[in-house]
């Protein structure tokens, strides 16, 4: 509570001397950012994020909160608690598609503005969903880093998932889709590694001595990015062939470190928290309404697009490189 | 033992008392038990009110009873069984495993009585195979039941997998969303309708005596007519059959199903009945004392969640309200002794 009223302080400070102290004697705005469990570091980063928002926006109390557990259950008897203290917005990342609309549906009846980031509610539940990202960003995404490391062009392999993983034959698909855009670059072939780590290594082994002039490996693949950095290091090719994709920092820092990888790519929790936050506030105070097609304005993350399913992506997926790697690795 | 022979004898009897809790030195203090745990209730109540202008609200109080009726419903079977010397850690499984029956059906496009009938007879076969295994074969019912509760709820992890099921009749609704009259919700009214039909059937029939005697001394309660294996089974029957139920409420109140439905709620119902002063050892409790107990759960959860405290220290001060409720009476006859 007393950090909570620390932060309010400041948030007003904030508004007095944004708004010459027009909203200073006003309640707060109170929005309630609700995660799938607490003590995740994904979460926490995002809580962070929300403050950030909240600092910016002034006279907003930022309540983060969630249960114990990743259940639909205890998501819900948060949402009765929060619906009781009659706050202006919730904003979930779900347990559960399903279970969470009729709790949500609930608050929605009583005034309360509902949003869904991250892991989304079914469209009934929710006025608007936040993904971090889209396909066609990500497709692009992982090319471009691979890329931005060779501007005389080069030959690049992809590493991927299993041959029937929805999300990354999607993204290799974007990602065909966009190489024209990359003239010089050739992909020379894709191979499966199953999410295993030993596969992934076997494959990635493989892929170096297929391709012996080989520059880059995209693993748009938590378990294969890291496989694929390990097999690379140990082929003593660090520096010759770079790996990137999509991985997680907790993961990815001995590679960074080590040079096997020079970036990589995956969402960035701050500027989720930070993003859904001011599209909660946009919403409950009825400067924005989400319907399909509007532009919801972030503060410094720019606008939000909703497309038919009120559904929108936030932006491209974060660089993680040696920069910043050492913020990061902690956190997710 | 003349007692227990007793059973079929008129209730009327004079000077007739037939004992229905332990006794010993903590007697005095089991008996006041419901009483210690109605004064913490009030004084939660009160905290709750001083602490959160939004407490006090009927809608929001409304809204608070649903932290506990599901639980509620089945640990009162819960305590039959526990009073009868075992115990059904399933329960939260079968709720998945009832769900996930309802579900398929609902898909098959079944109406709303057959899908509680299929409630609730999934729950009792459930609670048919735990009794089983339990009597038949004479297996102690917490190693059966940890073996049911992976096995129930794989059952509806085969099935459904990372999907789930959705498209419940509209009507169907009501168990877990609809309103009696007012802020009075079903699951409330059948909560309270329940607890009354338990505390007869522990306090005021000759099946409850049963429970009690068969807690206290099972071999006694054999010798003494008391057909123990088959009173055995009925518990674990209800115990199965109350599971059903909730699984019934709160599928209508989440309106789909997933395998991971009413995950680890085995622990809050054990917890409950615990908390209500029913001896984990067998042979005493009161259903009084578990339907204050399901309020001071449910009190302390909505309240702490109404001043934004982390699951996590409300895990904490039901751990520690719980140790406190099973340390007392022994501290109470070491200080007596």
């Amino acid at each position: 509570m007393k950090l909570t009223r620390r932060l309010f302080g400041g948030a007003a400070m904030a508004t007095a001397l944004m708004a010459a102290g027009a909203a200073q004697a006003e309640d707060p705005m109170r929005i309630a950012l609700v995660v799938k469990a607490l003590g995740i570091g994904f979460f926490e980063a995002a809580a962070k994020g929300a403050e950030e928002a909240a600092q910016e926006l002034g006279n907003v109390e930022v309540i983060y909160t969630g249960p114990t557990d990743t259940t639909a259950e205890g998501q819900i008897e948060v949402i009765n608690a929060l619906i009781a203290q009659q706050v202006d917005a919730i904003a979930i990342s779900a347990n559960d598609t399903d279970a969470l609309v009729p709790a949500l549906k609930k608050a929605m009846q009583r005034g309360i503005t509902v949003i869904s980031w991250d892991s989304g509610v079914a469209p009934e539940g929710r006025e608007l969903h936040l993904n971090p990202s889209s396909n066609p960003l990500i497709g692009n995404m992982i090319i471009k880093l691979a890329a931005d490391e060779l501007p005389e062009g080069g030959k690049v392999a992809v590493l991927s998932a299993t041959t029937t993983s929805t999300n990354q034959n999607t993204w290799i698909d974007e990602m065909n889709k966009v190489m024209d855009n990359y003239k010089g670059i050739e992909v020379v072939g894709t191979v499966y590694g199953d999410d295993l780590a030993d596969k992934s290594y076997r494959e990635a082994t493989g892929l170096m001595q297929t391709y012996p002039d080989l520059d880059a490996i995209i693993a748009p693949t938590s378990v294969g990015i890291v496989a694929a950095a390990r097999a690379v290091e140990d082929a003593g090719k660090v520096g010759q062939v770079n790996v990137t994709g999509l991985g997680l920092p907790s993961e990815m820092a001995g590679a960074i470190e080590s040079g096997a990888s020079k970036s990589f790519a995956i969402w960035n929790p701050i500027d989720l928290g930070y993003s859904a936050t001011m599209l909660a506030y946009q919403l409950a105070t009825d400067q924005a309404e989400a319907a399909p097609g509007a532009e919801i304005p972030m503060g410094r993350m720019g606008t939000l697009t909703l497309d038919e399913n009120t559904e929108g992506a936030m932006a491209d997926p974060f660089v993680y490189d040696a920069s910043n790697i050492e913020d990061f690795k902690s956190i997710f | 033992m003349t007692d227990l022979s007793a059973n079929s004898a008129p209730q009327t009897a004079p000077g007739r008392h037939i004992p229905d809790r332990l006794q010993g030195p903590g007697a005095r203090l089991l008996a006041s038990w419901e009483l210690l745990l109605l004064l913490v209730a009030v004084a939660i109540f009160i905290a709750n009110s001083l602490a959160s202008p939004y407490f006090l609200n009927a809608w929001n109080l409304s809204d608070a009873t649903f932290n506990f009726t599901e639980k509620a419903m089945i640990a009162f079977a819960m305590a039959l069984l526990i009073i009868a010397g075992e115990i059904d850690l399933s329960v939260a499984s079968i709720i998945a495993l009832a769900s996930t029956a309802m579900g398929a059906a609902a898909v098959a496009g079944f109406g709303m009585p057959a899908l509680v009938l299929i409630g609730l007879v999934t729950g009792v076969l459930c609670g048919a195979f735990n009794g089983v295994l339990v009597t038949r074969l004479g297996l102690p019912s917490i190693v059966v039941t940890i073996g049911t509760m992976s096995l129930f709820r794989g059952i509806s992890f085969i099935v459904l997998g990372d999907g789930a099921y959705r498209g419940y009749p509209a009507d169907f609704s009501y168990f877990g969303q609809g309103y009696v009259v007012w802020v009075i919700s079903f699951e409330f009214v059948l909560f309270a309708l329940l607890a009354v039909a338990y505390h007869v059937l522990l306090h005021r029939s000759n099946f409850g005596r049963a429970v009690f005697a068969i807690g206290n001394n099972a071999t006694a309660a054999q010798f003494s007519g008391i057909r123990v294996e088959r009173v055995k089974f009925i518990l674990f029957l209800l115990t199965g059959l109350m599971s059903g139920v909730a699984a019934i409420c709160l599928t209508s109140r989440l309106g789909s199903t997933r395998p991971s439905i009413a995950a680890g709620m085995e622990l809050e119902v054990v917890t409950m009945v615990v908390l209500g002063g029913v001896s984990i050892l067998g042979g005493s409790g009161s259903i009084p004392g578990v339907v204050i107990a399901a309020f001071v759960m449910g009190l302390v959860t909505f309240g702490l969640g109404l001043l934004n405290v982390p699951g996590i220290v409300m895990s904490i001060f039901i751990g520690l309200m719980l140790i406190g409720v099973i340390a007392l009476p022994r501290l109470w006859q070491m200080w007596r002794g």
